[in-house]
């Protein structure tokens, strides 16, 4: 009996039956994916993204040049020159992070005391050339204006686990 | 005005001429537009399977897609490797896409709309679908290098193995008409949707399916471009339109052999009811719904079924399906005569 009922069903060919009628059902299932450029999945506020210089809110920038982002940057990809100002205060006279190199691990931001250099939310920055990946400190400040409120907002929802 | 063009176009021989030409156009744009669309088609089914979306950015609803491909492959540049034999290396591509196209010929789309109304015209298709076989070896011959060489081999193969039960169901079909002509295996049909041909041959429809699936080497039976194994099969040296006629070729392929299925199991141009209002509609349009039809599950069953393995595929071919069919057409050409149906023309 059981060696007919598998020929049987062999024969009217149930497991393909089967298996088209599960895509068919799956063929009508909302979409997993979502519509990229117009819908986006949320980030968390721990996400590292692009890199950016911070300023306080009166204008003045934070790095002090202390340079421990250079050194504990793992892949290298940070270059630090700095010198006092006229003031007397020491500030960066380069800033400068290759994204090429970058592995966006994040130690940079861990390493900062001042909260200066942050990985931000933006992940779409790719550019046609690869000199334009080279960032510069006009380019890092310039990200952190562009990306202060939702900087300064990432900071302050991650802050109480730190 | 219009007697006198008529009479131009049926009588003068420049007008014959011209006539047949429109009469190609007339086919192949709209055949043209449907592999097109074929693709789209396909794209969105199996996106649509795996819970994606498909292409939804070109144009709207992504409807646009197909021509930003097919504008890709025109303006790339062909390359021809330099071990290859570059004459039978373009000529490869132009015999699948030739041999797609002429097949259309003796298709009847509608009551007496045929650009050849031959006799022999089931005997012509199924040489003609032969015939593209050899764009495929002489492709992946010509390559000269080793993937493409085992694609088509293992195409080649494939495709003479299952061209025997295509071979068998159409005698099944012939012994029910009594005729090669298309037409005529259109009108032995007429009646409900239980009078076509899939219900009294249902197992012969199956086979045909599953062999028009090999004939096209779609999945599950992809095995000349099983893309793990084989980079893309006979294609694999082939880049822009060479590429392209091949892909179009396949398309063209896959939506003559549904085409076929329609007029030999699926009544043709016939309504389903046949009694108005389903009757008013132009038989042309239920031609196309039929093979609609039947590439939307040449679609599904890509997207559902996983790759045969080579040997499977031969077991499937040679042991079960020849015999099948075979004994199918005995059964069906001793039914006829005992039953006293053998038709008479």
């Amino acid at each position: 009996m059981a060696t007919l009922d598998r020929t049987a069903r062999s024969f009217l060919l149930t497991e393909l039956v089967s298996g088209f009628m599960l895509t068919l059902r799956y063929m009508f299932k909302p979409k997993a994916t979502i519509n990229y450029p117009y819908e986006r999945s949320p980030l968390s506020p721990r996400f590292r993204g692009e890199h950016a210089l911070r300023r306080y809110p009166n204008g003045e920038e934070r790095c002090i040049a202390c340079k421990l982002c250079e050194a504990i940057c793992p892949a290298q990809a940070i270059t630090i020159e700095a010198e006092p100002r006229e003031d007397g205060s020491r500030r960066t006279t380069r800033y400068d992070i290759d994204m090429t190199k970058c592995i966006y691990c994040g130690f940079c931001q861990e390493a900062c005391p001042v909260d200066a250099i942050v990985e931000g939310p933006n992940t779409e920055f790719s550019t046609e050339t690869r000199e334009e990946l080279l960032y510069d400190k006009d380019k890092l400040l310039a990200n952190g204006d562009r990306w202060e409120a939702e900087l300064a907002a990432n900071l302050q929802a991650d802050a109480a686990y730190r | 005005m219009f007697t006198t063009v008529s009479t131009f176009l049926t009588t003068n021989w420049l007008g014959q001429a011209i006539l047949i030409l429109l009469e190609c156009l007339a086919v192949t744009v709209p055949l043209l537009v449907a592999v097109a669309y074929m693709t789209y088609v396909d794209r969105k089914v199996w996106a649509s399977i795996q819970l994606r979306r498909g292409p939804n950015v070109v144009g709207p609803f992504g409807l646009l897609q197909p021509f930003a491909d097919g504008l890709k492959l025109v303006l790339k540049e062909t390359i021809i490797p330099s071990s290859a034999n570059s004459v039978l290396f373009i000529i490869a591509p132009m015999i699948t896409f030739v041999t797609a196209l002429v097949a259309w010929a003796v298709v009847p789309f509608n009551d007496g709309w045929v650009i050849a109304d031959i006799n022999v015209g089931i005997l012509y298709l199924f040489a003609i679908s032969s015939l593209g076989v050899y764009g495929i070896i002489m492709g992946g011959w010509a390559s000269n290098s080793k993937y493409p060489f085992l694609g088509s081999l293992r195409s080649a193969a494939q495709m003479v193995s299952y061209e025997v039960s295509i071979g068998f169901v159409i005698i099944t079909v012939l012994l029910c008409v009594g005729s090669l002509n298309l037409s005529q295996v259109v009108i032995a049909q007429a009646g409900w949707f239980w009078n076509w041909f899939w219900l009294p041959l249902l197992p012969m429809f199956v086979i045909f399916f599953v062999s028009a699936l090999a004939e096209t080497n779609r999945t599950p039976f992809d095995l000349p471009m099983s893309e793990a194994e084989l980079v893309a099969g006979f294609h694999t040296e082939y880049s822009a339109m060479t590429f392209g006629l091949f892909f179009l070729g396949e398309y063209a392929n896959m939506i003559l052999l549904s085409a076929m299925g329609a007029v030999l199991f699926l009544g043709g141009w016939m309504s389903p009811i046949p009694y108005a209002p389903f009757t008013w509609v132009p038989g042309i349009i239920w031609f196309c719904l039929k093979i609609a039809m039947l590439l939307f599950v040449f679609s599904w069953t890509k997207g559902t079924l996983p790759r045969y393995r080579y040997d499977q595929l031969m077991r499937l071919g040679w042991k079960v399906f020849l015999p099948v069919s075979l004994g199918w057409v005995v059964l069906t050409a001793a039914v006829l005569q005992f039953g006293g149906w053998v038709p008479k023309h």
